[in-house]
């Protein structure tokens, strides 16, 4: 095989109809007849529906229907939470529209639908709703206090789970508590991982026809095979009488990785008015009702001894659930769980995770989902343990990571790490960056007394992508399993169709499964065509999330393109009256052994399986194969991130001055998309460090609710970043990737607070919360702490 | 979201804008690039019965010189504003100003009259127009009347401007020997501004002769910081500055909201003073 698409930067296909919006988005897809929903939603945190009525809203001009969650209580099924993490997990049914009671702002609590949008926009404002407030539950620690107000009064309690993992009961390490007992430093620490809104580009959009005995689906969604099978199971449709279509998709983020109230709500319309349907949310509702992130805080105790070894980590969460339990949200935090340890040897580990219900919007996945909670914890606190013991904060992490020479690792959660070289990566990193000289300037500054303060920052971080091998999530109680689809057709004229069960919304897929196939298939780049989303086309598939796409579906890729060279063989053997055994395949053509000339190509191939006139006895005439892959391992890609910061104590105003960027993702199918995943990744993890956070005010009422107060950067606000990478493949797979799409959210909300933190510590600060605003980095040089 | 239903005028006169208002009764609204009126519309802040669309109104796209004066016509974009020869020659501090409202796309579309119109105090242009002593020229069924900046700003979001009036042009002295400078704090680049100060100073023989100060924000209406003016006046030396413009957040009573404490208003407001009159030496 002769390499030549894959590791060349091509510019995506997809772009030139994703950028000028030419392009099928649900919104713009429109059908005869179709009526388009409004939905009210509660203007309260918590309280008793104690009336409702809608009829006011019927007799609206143009208003068709209209109904309140009573009305279809009891065809309006329950929305799905696949991951139960613990067996004793506290569930509440989840209805899309309240019924008795509201349990966050932003809840559904009545839909109309007219013959435009405006219309049902405009009928909103007739129905009459009576509201009894309840208390508001809101902070975390007052919820798990006994005697606390209730989200859930039938379930007596707020706590939903509580999920443990321990080295010493595992057998994968020693004893956390032991090692703190003995340690010679302990570094103790509250981090706080406020609350984000995802945030993606296109709002949330449904379309439900359920003309026909079939109901067709358009969802901007992330996740086309994952609802198609939950929507079956939770309306009783049979799955073969749903279709389920993610057209072009802007964004997600993990925020489109749920099975939403509103496409439940559709399909429930839909079903009763028997005519098409369509929900669009505006980014105002988007921002109150799509679920959020993190939002987890962390106890965290760090055992040492003095010479920098680490000997122990002990964690303690309390992970915001909001008021139900999301698709995956509670299992979000137990992606974190095995990532504490990071790229570190330490022996002991211990982890405990509570999910507290509050009367807020539920969070879920978000980009990085676990991860980047991990990360941040372990790398402030190796600045903290660094600064205890006045040791340079590289040399204390190089004193705990795992060596190059010691892959593959086992680690005291018993994951085993498949490949690496931090040491390489940083290296690289720390010459890229200037390190030295910077530290040069920071003393020479501090020492002139300049106000505005130059802070140093470091990440090393790794992660686990390629959700994931089935029987690893089966152990985690997850509700399916992690492999992934592919399928290649061969078109007679030699041109290729693949289909995949990734579903992209943004990453570029088209450009680099097309990459991989013109490799495999010796085609050009452009003979390609990536289809993908509609479940009639892809009927099989796990979706696109956690850096899963190309680690595991590319895997199935490469497989399903060496079963057609397979079938193409004989066939060839064939036309060329040799044996198969004789053929080689390269650039495309299949040749005799020794002998350059002649040989046929798989548009050859192709043609003669079409015409099928002549084909040796028994052959199928088909090139087309199918493949799944289920990963044996997750992959661990690594890195090290660098951040000078110039911060401005006269206003708390933090600039970013230089950020360096050397990833490890293994092998590269595309550099210019792995760019442009680290550079937008690193740009949401400085967002979290800096710019973002969801607030609700005491009642419960979302503060930040449009972007002019959800203070989402811009690239006026960032820096250039300068990017590079070292490459360690991945050992157990032929395409040697690992995943990129997380990678610089985990890295660089630690590398910015850290430097922020570092630029600082004369004054005696040793933390800031997040998001570090000009106003608390202000109060914190006021105080001295935060 | 959609705004709601409403009727439309689109006059092409001054005279015919005043009596499509007029016909529409008071629920009616003008609307000029609609930055500021169409989000209020979106989101169901407002509901006007008429809009009445100064877009197709030509007498009020021009920038003209009368005089010591330039007159900037009530459609006049921020776009214009900033690219415009006679404003960048004779009042460059509102050109400089106008360089960190918002982004490019709501610059091509808002209008500098529309701004000051609108009388939100977190905007950037009204502390400006107060510090260069504009007058406002408005339009109504009664004629036309010529107001001070000084006394333009009512309220939060509210002018002087009757629902009946149009304001059709911005009256700017030149700023002759006087040098400015606006200084915006925000916490994403291209956001409304936390506080905002506006300086003009004029110097003689190295030292502050006057000057006027303007804040953005650190109030329900843009303000002029008097103490601090007064103070700055014969001011020659960085220390003097920095002690005059210590007392810009005097008199100031700003918001404590979830962008920004009222506390850290009034220490920005003069950090932001003494930074903007610093680098005017
Ligand atoms: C995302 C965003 C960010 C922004 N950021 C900033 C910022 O950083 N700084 C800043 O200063 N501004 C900012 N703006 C506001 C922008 O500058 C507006 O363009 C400006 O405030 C209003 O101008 P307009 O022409 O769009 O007015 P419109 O929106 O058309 O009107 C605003 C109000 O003024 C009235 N009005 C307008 N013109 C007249 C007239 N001639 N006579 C009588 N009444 C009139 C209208 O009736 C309405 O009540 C931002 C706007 C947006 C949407």
């Amino acid at each position: 095989m002769t390499v030549t698409e894959v590791g060349s930067a091509r510019r995506r296909k997809e772009d030139a109809r994703l950028i000028t919006g030419r392009t099928t988005w649900t919104e713009n897809v429109t059908l005869p007849g179709m009526l388009h929903l409004a939905i009210l939603r509660s203007p309260m945190a918590h309280a008793r529906i104690s009336s409702i009525d809608v009829s006011p809203a019927l007799a609206t001009k143009g208003v068709v229907e209209a109904f309140s969650g009573r009305d279809v209580a009891d065809v309006q099924g329950a929305l799905p939470c696949a991951w139960p993490v613990t067996e004793d997990m506290v569930l509440p049914d989840r209805p899309p529209i309240a019924v008795d009671e509201v349990k966050f702002m932003g809840e559904a609590v009545a839909v109309v639908a007219a013959r435009s949008r405006a219309a049902a926009l405009d009928a909103l404002a007739a129905i009459e709703v009576d509201y009894e407030p309840l208390p508001a539950v809101l902070d975390m620690e007052a919820a798990l206090a006994d005697g606390a107000d209730l989200v859930h009064a039938d379930k007596g309690t707020n706590r939903g789970y509580t999920w443990v993992f321990d080295s010493g009961e595992a057998g994968t390490g020693g004893d956390a508590a032991a090692a703190l007992d003995d340690a010679e430093v302990v570094i103790r620490r509250r981090y706080v991982q406020q609350r984000l809104i995802p945030a993606f580009m296109e709002p949330r959009s449904v379309v439900v026809d359920p003309t026909g005995d079939v109901y067709s689906i358009w969802s901007a969604t992330q996740i086309p095979h994952i609802l198609r099978f939950l929507l079956a199971a939770v309306t009783g449709t049979p799955e073969h009488k749903v279709r389920v279509i993610a057209p072009d998709v802007g964004g997600g983020f993990g925020g489109k990785l749920q099975v939403t109230p509103e496409e439940l709500i559709a399909f429930v319309a839909a079903k009763r008015l028997g005519r098409p349907v369509k929900y669009t949310e505006s980014r105002s509702e988007s921002l109150v009702s799509a679920h959020h992130g993190r939002d987890v805080i962390q106890d965290v105790e760090l055992a040492a001894r003095r010479d920098g070894t680490v000997t122990g980590l002990r964690v303690k969460l309390m992970a915001n659930m909001g008021a139900y339990m999301g698709l995956v949200g509670p299992g979000v935090p137990i992606l974190g769980a095995f990532m504490y340890n990071a790229i570190y040897k330490f022996p002991a580990y211990r982890f405990e995770c509570s999910g507290v219900f509050t009367n807020t919007t539920i969070t879920d996945a978000y980009r990085g989902a676990g991860r980047p909670e991990a990360t941040y914890a372990i790398e402030r606190l190796m600045d903290e343990l660094a600064t205890e013991l006045g040791l340079d904060p590289m040399e204390v992490r190089r004193r705990n990571w795992i060596k190059a020479d010691e892959f593959p690792f086992t680690t005291v959660c018993g994951l085993q790490y498949d490949s690496g070289d931090y040491d390489k990566a940083t290296d690289k990193a720390m010459e890229l960056f200037g390190y030295d000289e910077l530290r040069k300037e920071q003393e020479a500054r501090r020492a002139e007394g300049d106000t505005v303060h130059l802070g140093i920052g470091i990440s090393t971080y790794t992660e686990m992508c390629g959700l994931a091998p089935s029987r690893v999530l089966g152990a985690l109680r997850y509700g399916a399993g992690g492999w992934e689809t592919a399928s290649v057709r061969m078109l007679p004229t030699g041109k290729v169709e693949v289909v995949t069960g990734t579903s992209p919304h943004g990453q570029g897929h088209e450009t680099a499964w097309s990459q991989i196939v013109a490799d495999q298939l010796g085609v050009p780049f452009e003979d390609v065509e990536v289809l993908h989303g509609d479940t009639r086309t892809s009927y099989k598939g796990l979706d696109t999330y956690g850096s899963r796409s190309l680690a595991v579906g590319g895997i199935a890729l490469y497989n399903a393109c060496q079963k057609v060279l397979d079938k193409a063989k004989p066939i060839a053997a064939h036309m060329l009256e040799c044996d198969p055994a004789d053929l080689e395949f390269a650039e495309g053509r299949f040749r005799v052994r020794g002998n350059p000339d002649g040989g046929r190509t798989l548009a050859d191939c192709a043609l003669a399986v079409f015409a099928a006139h002549d084909l040796p006895d028994g052959i199928e005439p088909t090139l087309d194969a199918d493949a799944v892959y289920d990963p044996v391992n997750f992959s661990f890609p690594h890195g090290t991130h660098l951040c000078a910061t110039e911060v401005d104590t006269e206003t708390g105003r933090v600039s970013i001055r230089k950020y360096v960027a050397v990833d490890d993702i293994g092998r590269v199918i595309n550099p210019l998309i792995v760019e442009g995943q680290v550079h937008g990744g690193i740009a949401q993890g400085i967002a979290q460090a800096l710019f973002e956070e969801a607030v609700y005010d005491e009642d419960g009422n979302l503060m930040t609710g449009t972007l002019v107060d959800y203070t989402l950067p811009t690239a006026a606000d960032l820096p250039s970043f300068v990017t590079d990478r070292t490459e360690s493949p991945a050992p157990d797979h032929p395409l040697g990737t690992k995943g990129v799409g997380e990678a610089g959210t985990i890295a660089s909300t630690p590398a910015v607070v850290n430097a922020i933190v570092d630029a600082l510590r004369p004054m005696g600060v040793n933390d800031i919360a997040m998001p570090c605003t000009p106003e608390r980095v202000w109060r914190a040089v006021q105080g001295g702490a935060a | 979201m959609i705004p709601p239903t409403f009727d439309y005028a689109a006059p092409t006169t001054v005279d015919e804008a005043i009596s499509a208002l007029r016909d529409a009764g008071e629920d009616a609204k003008v609307i000029a690039g609609g930055q500021s009126l169409l989000p209020l519309l979106r989101m169901r802040f407002a509901a006007p019965s008429t809009l009445v669309d100064l877009g197709g109104v030509e007498e009020l796209r021009h920038v003209r010189e009368d005089g010591d004066t330039i007159v900037i016509g009530a459609m006049v974009t921020h776009a214009r504003v900033l690219r415009d020869p006679l404003v960048n020659a004779h009042v460059p501090l509102l050109a400089q100003a106008t360089s960190t409202v918002a982004d490019r796309q709501i610059r091509h579309r808002g209008t500098f009259a529309g701004s000051l119109a609108h009388a939100d105090p977190a905007g950037d242009l009204p502390a400006v127009a107060l510090v260069l002593g504009a007058s406002l020229e408005i339009a109504g069924p009664h004629g036309r009347r010529v107001v001070p900046a000084s006394e333009f700003f009512v309220d939060y979001l509210e002018s002087v401007v009757a629902p009946d009036e149009v304001l059709v042009a911005v009256r700017v002295p030149k700023q002759g020997s006087w040098v400015g400078r606006y200084e915006k704090f925000n916490r994403v680049a291209q956001g409304w501004a936390l506080v905002g100060v506006a300086a003009l100073v004029r110097r003689e023989n190295g030292a502050i002769a006057e000057a006027r100060v303007g804040l953005t924000n650190m109030g329900s209406t843009p303000l002029r910081a008097r103490r601090a003016e007064a103070a700055l006046a014969g001011a020659d030396s960085p220390a003097a500055v920095g002690a005059a413009a210590a007392r810009a957040a005097d008199d100031t009573r700003p918001s404590d909201d979830l962008l920004a404490g009222a506390d850290y208003r009034r220490h920005l407001a003069g950090v932001l003073t003494r930074r903007a009159v610093a680098s005017l030496a």
